[in-house]
């Protein structure tokens, strides 16, 4: 597509925030999620897991266990398939320990029983024996010589010769030559920061509700972001037919990420196939934090040289990933974010994918990308503090455009981050005055986007209102902004469209609702399906009129002939063609199924003040401005809840939020009093720019918004709190101890 | 275990149920009554998702046991809307976009019609503190306290204008 083809103007829906069509039922609390299905005969699910952070499991005996009452089925994981290879093993590990209990929290075994009393009091009589092994839950400490091995031969050969078993990945790219841009340069700065892992803190616990029967078809319903996946893995951890598991998406509280796999799904059929009875299972707040992703920790360098008027001369990162007791670190994400901003002759990324005793790391929204920000925003921010130069000029002057080759290798098409970078310095928060003891931080943030596989289908009913059905849950308002788009092609009111989630028995694969994909891909596909669905239309107007199909136009919901015939017959409304249908071909579906690969890569430019409390080291965020590119913003009041969204969440792992382990390897804050999400009263108005740099990969030019905005938050507000404290923060989270510290050290120094 | 048999009020119905002594009155709304409007986000009494009222008093569902709620009355977010006519707080919730995924709102709605009733007039930051205890993790609360804030305008212009 190119950018002729995209629509940018004369708008009648999109661009318009209506009310959502899901409103009334989440309001009401009628909306079913994930832990608000039940079935006659239903089960309830426990899980036994590991109080260890490394065990070799010696013995595993349910004597008492199945002897309680109400106990109905237990499985280990003998009771799941054993022809498990890749990415399907490691999850299969991970849902179910196989010899080794990997980290603290790490399923053993399963119980289901009558009730969830009954359940849990089983579980407690499942008597486990371990052997307790070394553990490592440190990213660094993971990587050093005399480490314990997590699994041998878990490595693949990208890794070079030399490096511990724990490193199974690594990830070298860029171009030029960086150390003869560092001799160019007339500063070069280094810094080594750290971040910890954090959680996606979804307010919904996982929770599923599964059937599995002995004429091996199966149900599932749950809580996912994307439930032909789910389908995929339970299908093969339990040895069926992908075809003969049907699974349904609950509405979801909330995933960010880390509901883009599975946990207890295939342990609640496995439960189900047993019990011959259906079973649902329920995380506590306390399984989702010890059990489900949190993201990679890391340790991370960076070292970029700049000329005096700011020009950056080479760049180069070294990010150290751990992603739990896996293989799944998104360090080559980290690796290629980090520098994908700036438009560079001379750059080197390299990253380092880390195993450790620690639950496998789950995407979290940009997922690696804001860690990469952190460093490098930082880096920057130093520098032009030490050469005197102006933080958003500076950016400005190094700022990738169209043509850019960019970091991680392609070159730019359309983009918007100067727009963000002009739109940033020119709002009144950027030169609003600070008080004393304030810091004002700027970051820049890149996220690629995905397309990914999509199925949409558009139906006509009789009366001329459409009913489109995506197979995307809605997370966050996408209904509202498919039925837009629809409204928009159809030219019927946005209130004559109902938007439903499809089970994966009603439509083609689709990939999960991840990446910031939903309002591009989906919407593509919508806008495709109405398309498709508005031939079939004109086409019924022609045979009615006699005329050729070709000559007919679809004008604000009605056939109108054109060309030649133009002015020959009536404007047929929609309405009026689909009575007919019946009689006149049969019924109008419009359909589309691709794998869009023109997501338009987003960037953002965040604004944030800051002020440190010198006697507590505690930080209060007192301003803050989000500036991103929305390429069209279908329904703005939801893109500005992703912008605003994303920047509390970054809020919170700048400043409190952490995966705290303690000498015996296991979690000490697994539940919401210790780790501490941002509440309302921590926050300040999140204001918000929406910039229009049109997509030309989506025909209204939609980029995907959801993630950048997590991306610049963590590197803004170090940014801010280092000016206002006075000391360069470089470990997240910038917690009141730690700021302290680092304004005591630096008093003392 | 034997049960415990309770007769209460919830959203003004009579009700009675069984209930072994450990469950919560979460348990007993979602599971025996079915009412699954109140949300399990923690079960520590650190979401707020479980928010309902009792005998008009705003509490963590999840830190009240089921046997508690004898002789009281209960009200739920399925109780707050009168019919097909929505209470206000959830119109404007609509309007302002002021939820995302939906998991949080009825704790929310709960928590921010008690604070209305109990003051009309709050400000943004007693706003922001009352609902200091109700996690959202998808919005960042702008929009929510814009809702709550206009709804609090609108209703008090509407007690004008009715005296
Ligand atoms: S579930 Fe009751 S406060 Fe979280
Ligand atoms: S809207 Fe998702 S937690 Fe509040």
């Amino acid at each position: 597509m190119s950018l002729d083809d995209v629509k940018t103007s004369g708008f009648k829906y999109v661009g318009t925030s209506p009310d959502r069509p899901d409103g009334v039922d989440k309001v009401t609390g009628r909306a079913k999620f994930g832990a608000d299905a039940y079935a006659a005969g239903m089960l309830h699910g426990a899980i036994v897991r590991s109080p260890h952070a490394h065990a070799r499991i010696i013995s595993i005996d349910t004597t008492k266990a199945a002897a309680a009452e109400g106990v109905k089925a237990i499985v280990t994981r003998a009771d799941f398939h054993t022809d498990l290879s890749g990415e399907n093993w490691n999850i299969m590990e991970n849902v179910m320990a196989g010899d080794t209990a990997l980290y603290d929290g790490h399923a053993v075994a399963a119980i289901a029983a009558t009730s969830v009393l009954a359940a849990r009091d089983a579980a407690k009589l499942v008597e486990v024996t371990y052997e307790i092994l070394p553990h490592v839950t440190d990213v660094d400490e993971a990587m050093a010589q005399g480490a314990p091995i997590i699994r041998a031969g878990a490595a693949d050969n990208s890794v070079p010769d030399g490096l511990h078993p724990n490193v199974v990945r690594y990830h070298e790219s860029g171009h030029g030559d960086v150390d003869a841009g560092f001799a160019e340069a007339d500063l070069v700065i280094e810094d080594h920061f750290r971040t910890e892992a954090t959680h996606q803190g979804y307010i919904e616990p996982h929770a599923c509700l599964g059937t599995l029967g002995g004429d091996g078809k199966g149900e599932m319903w749950c809580t996912t972001q994307g439930h032909w996946n789910v389908q995929k893995i339970c299908s093969a951890l339990l040895g069926m037919e992908t075809s003969q598991l049907r699974v349904t998406a609950s509405e979801i509280g909330g995933g960010f990420g880390g509901k883009t796999t599975v946990f207890i799904e295939p342990v609640a059929l496995a439960l189900s196939r047993i019990a011959n009875r259906p079973v649902k299972i329920v995380m506590s707040r306390s399984e989702v934090f010890r059990a489900s992703g949190p993201t990679s920790s890391t340790s991370m360098d960076v070292k970029i040289g700049m000329k005096k008027d700011g020009t950056i001369t080479a760049a180069k990162g070294v990010f150290r990933l751990q992603g739990g007791a896996f293989p799944s670190a998104p360090m080559e994400f980290t690796a290629m974010c980090a520098f994908a901003p700036y438009n560079l002759s001379n750059v080197k990324q390299i990253g380092y994918d880390v195993m450790a005793n620690r639950p496998k790391q789950a995407a979290y929204r940009a997922p690696g990308s804001p860690m990469a920000a952190f460093a490098v925003e930082s880096v920057i921010d130093e520098l032009c503090k030490e050469l005197g130069l102006d933080p958003i000029d500076t950016r400005l002057k190094n700022a990738s455009h169209e043509g850019t080759k960019a970091s991680y290798g392609p070159t730019f098409q359309r983009i918007g981050l100067v727009e963000t970078l002009e739109a940033a310095k020119a709002h009144p928060h950027y030169s609003a005055p600070l008080k004393p003891g304030q810091g004002r931080g700027i970051s820049c943030g890149f996220w690629f986007n995905f397309g990914g596989e999509t199925s949409v289908s558009l139906a006509l009913s009789m009366d001329g209102s459409a009913q489109i059905v995506v197979g995307t849950p809605d997370i966050g308002g996408s209904r509202a902004s498919m039925a837009l788009m629809a409204a928009e092609e159809l030219g019927i009111p946005y209130e004559n469209i109902r938007c439903t989630i499809a089970d994966t028995a009603s439509l083609g694969y689709n990939e999960v609702s991840h990446g910031s994909r939903v309002t591009y891909a989906s919407g593509l596909a919508t806008i495709k399906a109405a398309r498709d669905a508005v031939k079939k239309l004109c086409g019924r107007a022609a045979a009615k009129w006699g005329i050729d199909p070709e000559a007919v136009d679809w004008v604000d919901g009605c056939a109108v002939p054109s060309g030649p015939n133009a002015g020959d017959f009536d404007p047929m409304p929609i309405a009026e063609i689909c009575k007919r249908m019946g009689s006149t071909g049969g019924p109008i579906v419009g359909h589309f199924e691709a794998s869009p690969e023109g997501a338009g890569v987003s960037f953002a430019t965040h604004i944030v003040d800051a002020e440190v409390d010198p006697e507590t080291g505690k930080t209060s965020i007192v301003r803050y401005t989000v500036v991103q590119d929305a390429g069209k913003a279908i329904h703005p009041a939801y893109v500005e809840g992703q912008y605003q969204g994303g920047a509390a969440q970054g809020i919170g792992w700048a400043l409190n939020e952490e995966y705290i382990y303690g000498k015996d390897g296991r979690l000490q804050n697994d539940v919401f009093l210790d780790y501490r999400i941002p509440v309302a009263s921590d926050l300040p108005m999140i204001d918000t720019v929406i910039v229009e740099v049109p997509n030309p990969g989506h025909p209204y030019g939609v980029r995907g918004v959801g993630e950048t905005s997590i991306v610049p938050p963590m590197a803004a507000i170090a940014n801010a709190v280092s000016q206002a404290a006075g000391v360069r923060m470089t470990e997240l989270p910038m917690s009141p101890p730690r700021v302290l510290k680092a304004m005591d050290d630096a008093k003392g120094g | 275990m034997s049960k415990i048999h309770v007769t209460t009020s919830v959203n003004g119905d009579a009700v009675e149920f069984l209930c072994d002594p450990r469950e919560t009155l979460l348990d007993v709304l979602r599971d025996r009554l079915h009412l699954t409007g109140a949300k399990e986000g923690c079960g520590t009494g650190d979401c707020g998702a479980c928010s309902v009222t009792l005998d008009g008093r705003l509490v963590c569902s999840c830190l009240v046991l089921g046997a508690e709620a004898e002789g009281h009355e209960i009200g739920t977010i399925e109780g707050i809307a009168n019919g097909e006519e929505l209470h206000p707080l959830q119109q404007k919730f609509i309007e302002h976009a002021a939820l995302q995924c939906g998991i949080c709102t009825p704790g929310i709605l709960v928590a921010t019609k008690a604070l209305l009733e109990k003051n009309p007039d709050p400000t943004e930051t007693e706003v922001r503190y009352w609902l200091a205890g109700n996690l959202c993790r998808c919005t960042g609360y702008d929009k929510i306290i814009r809702a709550v804030m206009d709804t609090a305008a609108d209703l008090r212009s509407d007690m004008k204008e009715a005296t």
